[in-house]
């Protein structure tokens, strides 16, 4: 649900980046930190536990310049992936505008995307919102590494619906603002529709 | 369902705007903030110079997010007030009209009290505003400033 402020001028839009544990949902955060011009982004926060894992949500203001004189600013926000955490994943999903879908490309991992991914549905439908409705794109992350799933077995289980998607390594940055583009640009025009 | 996009024009900003600079006031508080239930900055006044205000709204929300999933989990509806004690700077949280978030950030200068008695004033007065910007939003179809963006002025952001 974004938000518009009239008096500053302002459009809000809230993304949130979804998947399994490990796939590397903080690491795309931290990516885009790292490159964004100071001015055009806020502090990071992290709700990590002492181990770095992701507790509560990371997240990220960024500024992404101007449309017809409003600004406009798009928070990120990533859910914890651990399976356990799933009240918590589903109060970040509420008044979403886009969700970013991080694969972890490992073959071993499948099966944890797979259960991520209809996770996902669920929550967004008992927050009233249909995965197949909303802007929406899919990552594929750590395709740097040896035992990557292919390309076409990833797209057929993850991906029927054809929804923009981009290979990534997201360490090394890989991929990474790619699908932030993506996702913002949905997000946008969906507004548009909204008007 | 899906909450209606929350659509904030400037003259019921300006009536928000009052109502917190008054809270301020009359609670001897620091700091008056409202942020939407999802985590978006609406507005503040008071000591916020050097306050994180964006940082703040997302993680008020989040904390209030977290506490409405504990009341749940107990049988209560919601908690509509929290506090949050400090060593020298308290906040105290409530939620007005199903939607957003007061935030008052207050020191030993004011007390507990004090700050419930003026929020109750407060929410009432926020409630009703957000409740003409929702019958607002209903009955007249305001035309979106992004009605008209074009697939270029996307691309230019990106440019």
């Amino acid at each position: 649900m974004s938000f518009i402020n009239y008096s500053s001028r302002e459009i809000n839009c809230k993304i949130v980046y979804y998947g399994p544990g490990l796939c590397g949902k903080t690491t795309n955060l931290q990516h885009i930190y790292n490159k964004t011009n100071p001015e055009a982004k806020g502090k990071m926060i992290s709700l990590a536990t002492e181990t770095e894992r992701t507790l509560f949500f990371d997240f990220l203001p960024l500024s992404l310049g101007e449309i017809r004189g409003f600004k406009t600013r798009f928070h990120l926000y990533t859910v914890p992936g651990q399976v356990f955490y799933d009240a918590s994943r589903k109060l970040i999903l509420k008044g979403v505008d886009g969700v970013v879908f991080v694969a972890d490309s490992q073959v071993e991992r499948m099966e944890a995307n797979l259960e991520s991914m209809e996770n996902l549905r669920t929550n967004l439908a008992e927050q009233g919102y249909d995965l197949d409705k909303i802007p929406f794109v899919v990552q594929y992350n750590k395709r740097d590494l040896p035992n990557a799933a292919s390309m076409e077995e990833l797209r057929r289980l993850l991906n029927p619906r054809q929804v923009p998607d981009f290979e990534a390594a997201a360490t090394v940055g890989t991929g990474v603002f790619d699908t932030l583009k993506a996702i913002a640009k949905l997000v946008l025009i969906e507004l548009k529709k909204g008007g | 369902m899906v909450d209606q996009q929350m659509v904030l024009y400037e003259e019921e900003f300006r009536k928000i705007s009052a109502v917190c600079e008054r809270l301020t006031r009359e609670a001897n508080a620091k700091a008056v903030l409202l942020v939407d239930k999802n985590g978006q900055f609406i507005t503040s006044h008071g000591e916020v110079e050097n306050l994180d205000t964006t940082s703040l709204a997302s993680l008020t929300a989040g904390n209030y997010a977290a506490t409405s999933g504990l009341a749940k989990l107990i049988g209560e509806k919601e908690f509509p007030n929290v506090f949050h004690e400090g060593e020298k700077d308290n906040l105290h949280l409530s939620i007005v009209a199903q939607r957003a978030i007061l935030v008052v950030m207050f020191d030993a200068r004011s007390s507990l009290g004090l700050v419930r008695l003026r929020v109750k004033k407060s929410s009432e007065e926020l409630t009703q505003i957000f409740n003409a910007i929702v019958q607002k939003a209903q009955t007249q179809a305001q035309a979106s400033p992004f009605g008209e963006i074009t697939d270029d002025d996307i691309d230019n952001l990106f440019s």
